[in-house]
């Protein structure tokens, strides 16, 4: 690492934040998005609490999923477009690294703001207020996993056209193991039993794809600039 | 030689299934001004990505130099939604400039003074191609590679440039550039691609 690198990675974070918080609209839509979901359910399912409150863990988590792969699937398209990607790859930091920190910065205006407003939409369907925590905590973990699954995918169709589908197509079958402990963990919690081997499993997902993600991240970003 | 600036041996460049460049050498060694011409698609621009070791899929021969590169290409590499100084502090080529009067002074070079605060958004193309090019005067490192520099870039503008670019020679820097514009640079070398065409 090089001397400078601290402050070369602090000021990119910022500047990753800098650019989103004055587009507000970028971090509140996908708020938006998860609340109008939700609300379609009680429409779809009928209004019976006891079916709401049992089918609430897997309808949040799947919302949770989608929203999160849609947000995360843009998240190097404006570094492509405006060529801050083509100087990343060519910064004598590695660019695993400054590709972290530009997931991490996404992942604390979407998941980590999704965890922390999950529980309005827990009781929109009805939740036991028991499982409230366990949901937020289970949310933070597995949208980080779900940004790094994502931005792997996003790294690999940056500079196709059209990469939604294939972006979708590459990134969901990576988040099944996510949402099945994300959804277990919930579930057991409001059944009343102990869920913390679920969120040790996440936990352990989440340490998994921080070590191994970079990575394949730097090394699609690569492929992605050689177009 | 150990201090060459970049030094390209028979690079052969394809792109796509079309074989562009065959057998294109170069040595780039300090106080060097290299300008590379070629006609329209004659891969100028690959190249360029090639020398700054952006793509390296369909480029054969040996490629060497200094690490210590500034690329700027036909992407400006800055935020539409930051102000001109938030952009210059943080440049991807792994400086941070801290010092918001050596950034200032930058765009009063390219005479984008009291442009400061403003985003870049709202300057014109070929402002923000000012902006961009300011980090050669927030940049220390060696190897300049600057595609299409003076494009969109008015007559003082090219003038200013010229002479950072003279600067940067003078001071044991080198120059690789393309520009489709004949310059007044004293001592400048000329790569012409066409001769290498394929």
């Amino acid at each position: 690492m090089l001397p400078e690198a601290g402050a070369f990675l602090r000021y990119q974070g910022r500047r990753h934040l800098q650019v989103a918080l004055r587009r507000p609209s970028d971090i509140v839509g996908p708020l938006i998005f998860f609340l109008m979901v939700i609300t379609l359910f009680p429409i779809g399912l009928g209004p019976d609490p006891t079916v709401l409150a049992a089918l609430a863990p897997g309808i949040l988590w799947v919302v949770a999923l989608l929203s999160s792969l849609v947000v995360s699937g843009r998240l190097f398209q404006a570094d492509f477009e405006d060529g801050t990607l083509e100087q990343l790859v060519l910064s004598p930091h590695p660019l695993a690294i400054s590709a972290m920190v530009e997931v991490l910065c996404h992942w604390l205006l979407s998941g980590v703001l999704l965890a922390l407003a999950s529980p309005a939409f827990a009781v929109l369907l009805n939740m036991p207020s028991r499982a409230i925590p366990v949901l937020m905590t289970s949310l933070a973990l597995g949208t980080l996993c779900l940004s790094l699954i994502g931005a792997v995918a996003a790294s690999l169709t940056v500079a196709l056209r059209r990469g939604g589908v294939l972006l979708s197509l590459l990134s969901i079958p990576l988040t099944v193991p996510v949402l099945i402990f994300g959804t277990a963990a919930v579930r057991e919690a409001a059944l009343g039993y102990d869920p913390s081997s679920w969120l040790a499993l996440l936990g352990a997902l989440a340490a998994g794809g921080c070590v191994l993600a970079p990575f394949a991240i730097a090394a699609g970003l690569r492929i992605s600039l050689e177009a | 030689m150990a201090d060459d600036l970049l030094r390209l041996e028979s690079i052969d460049l394809e792109r796509g299934v079309r074989r562009l460049l065959t057998g294109v050498s170069l040595t780039v060694r300090p106080g060097d001004c290299w300008q590379m011409l070629g006609s329209n698609g004659s891969g100028k621009t690959s190249l360029m990505r090639a020398m700054a070791g952006l793509t390296r899929l369909g480029v054969q021969g040996y490629r060497g130099g200094t690490d210590s590169v500034l690329y700027q290409g036909h992407l400006p590499g800055l935020k539409p939604l930051l102000s001109c100084r938030e952009n210059l502090r943080w440049h991807g080529s792994g400086r941070v400039t801290c010092d918001g009067q050596k950034i200032d002074a930058a765009l009063a070079r390219v005479g984008l003074e009291g442009y400061e605060d403003t985003v870049i958004c709202q300057l014109s193309a070929g402002q923000q191609r000012r902006v961009g090019l300011a980090r050669l005067w927030l940049s220390e490192a060696l190897l300049w590679l600057l595609d299409e520099p003076f494009t969109a870039i008015d007559v003082d503008g090219t003038a200013i440039l010229e002479a950072q670019i003279q600067h940067h020679c003078a001071t044991g820097g080198g120059v690789v550039f393309t520009s489709h514009q004949p310059t007044h640079l004293p001592e400048l070398k000329v790569l012409d691609l066409d001769k290498y065409a394929a």
